[in-house]
């Protein structure tokens, strides 16, 4: 046995013993100072940069209330509907396990999107950041997998119609599209073969795939360093006499405390939300859903969750070409998969909103006022807004939220495509040599 | 034993035998997939579901309809009132596809009412936008709530469409064609069945 010379481990009090056993067994030490101890982030980050630990938080809290429910969930279309009703009114405890599982799905897309946001703030995925950035998006969409799937299994009415609509979304891509809906499927309509597979994707599969991310994002992530608000690169200015960045601090104690204190302001939101108002007035569980599936009737209004409507008001709002609904389709997804783009579309030369210039900070405001808008039209029916005049005989005139969320859908993609010119040209302020605090 | 000797090493070789091995082992790999894709394809069982339905349409009333499980899928029977009728040739100008050129039915359906008894239709309830299933709106007029000029049809709560009540797709719909007419065929005047085709059809 090759027993390495490593020194043994100290500051642990009666555990150093048991530390130093171990730690010439397993890289104990190495890791703790790589992740924590010795990984210096910089000193000044804000209110920001709760959301990316807070995620974490909830992806745990998701998988242990997730591995609970299981133990009285029911996969099969005959009994799953009712086993949910189980879990609520007879397993003791129950309720809150569940109300917990489904208040965090909606808590989840909260930190991430808020967390995105920030990434798109401050220009966390400037070189050389791009691969963390990458792993993100690819996050978010395992994330709106891993929700879409499981909105199907409590197999109330909003969970069926929802499946079908997205499934058949699918299923407007030329050619394939109708054998591929049924391959998802397993039947030609949503049914108990459906409901089966979604559960194993939803409690297994995308599980494993969300964890594989979240490694690779956190280890790019301490291989390159954190970003900050200022858009300064803390390693380029490294203390001589220390070796350490001197705009950084430790994670650990700095950052860990500074995060203890986001997950108990988060945890208070959080319980508030479970005890009190654990429907979000039907924005996180949606009163379709306590009537059980009826692949028969639709209910008269159907939205999906609130985290998916800015993308469900894209779809509606592309009118159907060559006598397909894909285009619609194409948009919503050009929509998401335009965000690995980012990193080489933004031009600036300063990587954070404060010293942007006007035409940034412009597009920026257009960009989240849209993606805001679009999300609220995404709930409401296209009627919301009224129509104008009488256009069409019987079919009527074109509703004003429809084009009003085609304008929107213009501009969300606008910030996107037009970055390279708009951020080439614009009157940045410098970016400063430090950080400032 | 021999030694290795690295001048002695057939670079060339070595590489060729290198793809060979990997070649192999994906094309191995990718074979072993075939039957996990397979599996999501609908089992026996499902397919076998697809079975034809017998509808018993003798007590439905005029003006009413009835819905039937096929394919899991809802089928409506709507028995058409004259005045229902009556409105149908009367807007061939605002259809996306009046003559059902384009739409999805049996050749005995395809017709200005398209159903083989004028008064019957036959027709599967799923909306061609994105599968949800349309609301029978079947008051001419005001009392429909959809207009003073609707001539009586199918509104899709989910985005939309609207259809007359021979189930033909509204210009303006986001549903791109009239509803699918299914397989059908009278046994006699009091049943139908759904998911057979007419003989010598």
């Amino acid at each position: 046995m090759a027993v390495l010379n490593k020194p043994p481990v100290t500051g642990a009090g009666r555990f150093n013993g048991v530390l130093t056993w171990v730690d010439q067994r397993f890289p104990l030490v190495r890791m703790w100072n790589e992740q924590l101890a010795q990984y210096y982030a910089p000193k000044n980050f804000n209110f920001w940069y709760y959301f990316g630990s807070l995620a974490l938080l909830v992806l745990v809290i998701q998988i242990t209330s997730g591995i609970f429910l299981t133990m009285n969930y029911k996969p099969d279309a005959a009994s799953a509907f009712a086993s949910v009703e189980y879990i609520m009114r007879d397993v003791p405890g129950g309720w809150f396990i569940r109300y917990v599982h489904s208040t965090g799905a909606s808590m989840f897309f909260v930190c991430v999107y808020l967390h995105m946001v920030r990434g798109l703030m401050y220009g966390s995925y400037r070189k050389p950041r791009e691969l963390i950035w990458i792993f993100g998006v690819m996050i978010y969409l395992a994330l709106m997998g891993e929700a879409f799937f499981g909105y199907l299994l409590p197999w109330g009415q909003m969970s069926y119609w929802g499946a079908q609509v997205i499934i058949n979304l699918f299923g407007t891509i030329p050619f394939i599209g109708e054998p591929l809906a049924i391959w998802i499927r397993g039947d030609y309509n949503v049914s108990d073969a459906t409901l089966n597979r979604f559960f194993a994707l939803h409690v297994i599969a995308l599980p494993l795939v969300l964890l594989g991310l979240v490694a690779a994002h956190l280890t790019a992530l301490h291989e390159v360093g954190s970003s900050n608000p200022d858009g300064v690169e803390i390693y380029d200015d490294i203390d001589p006499a220390s070796g350490h960045p001197r705009d950084g601090i430790p994670m650990h104690p700095y950052y860990t405390i500074k995060d203890l204190l986001g997950v108990a302001v988060f945890l208070i939101v959080f319980a508030s939300i479970v005890f009190f108002t654990p429907e979000m007035g039907g924005y996180f569980l949606e009163a379709n859903n306590f009537i059980p599936a009826d692949p028969l009737k639709t209910p008269p209004h159907i939205a999906p969750v609130w985290y998916f409507t800015p993308f469900y008001a894209m779809l509606r709002a592309i009118p159907p070409m060559f006598q397909s609904q894909f285009p619609g389709v194409a948009v919503m997804g050009a929509a998401t998969m335009i965000l690995f783009l980012v990193p080489w579309l933004d031009r600036g030369r300063v990587k954070s909103i404060r010293y942007r210039g006007p035409k940034y900070k412009a597009w920026f405001t257009i960009f989240v006022i849209s993606f805001l808008l679009l999300g609220y039209l995404g709930v409401e029916p296209t009627t919301v807004w009224g129509e104008f005049s009488k256009g069409l005989p019987i079919v009527g005139g074109d509703y004003i939220a429809l084009w009003v969320a085609r304008v929107l859908t213009v501009f969300y993609f606008g910030f996107f495509l037009l970055m390279p010119w708009y951020t080439a040209n614009d009157r940045e302020k410098p970016q400063p040599k430090r950080v400032v605090w | 034993m021999t030694a290795i000797v690295q001048d002695d090493v057939d670079e060339k070789r070595r590489r060729v035998l290198l793809i060979a091995t990997a070649a192999a082992g994906a094309a191995l790999g990718g074979a072993t997939a075939v039957p996990f894709l397979a599996s999501w394809l609908p089992s026996a069982r499902a397919l076998a579901a697809g079975a034809p339905v017998d509808a018993d349409i003798s007590r439905i009333e005029p003006g009413q309809q009835v819905t039937f499980e096929w394919r899991g899928k809802p089928v409506w029977v709507l028995r058409r009132t004259p005045e229902m009728l009556d409105q149908l040739p009367k807007h061939d100008g605002v259809l996306v596809d009046p003559q059902s050129n384009d739409s999805d039915q049996p050749a005995y359906a395809k017709n200005p009412t398209r159903s083989i008894k004028p008064e019957v239709l036959v027709a599967v309830g799923v909306c061609t936008h994105l599968g949800c299933s349309p609301t029978l709106k079947k008051e001419i007029g005001a009392a429909s709530d959809m207009g003073a000029d609707w001539p009586g049809g199918y509104y899709c709560p989910c985005h939309n469409s609207r259809f007359d009540l021979a189930a033909r797709v509204f210009k303006g719909s986001p549903a791109p064609k009239n509803l699918v007419i299914p397989p059908h065929r009278y046994v006699s005047d009091a049943l139908v069945v759904i998911g057979e085709d007419t003989k010598g059809a």
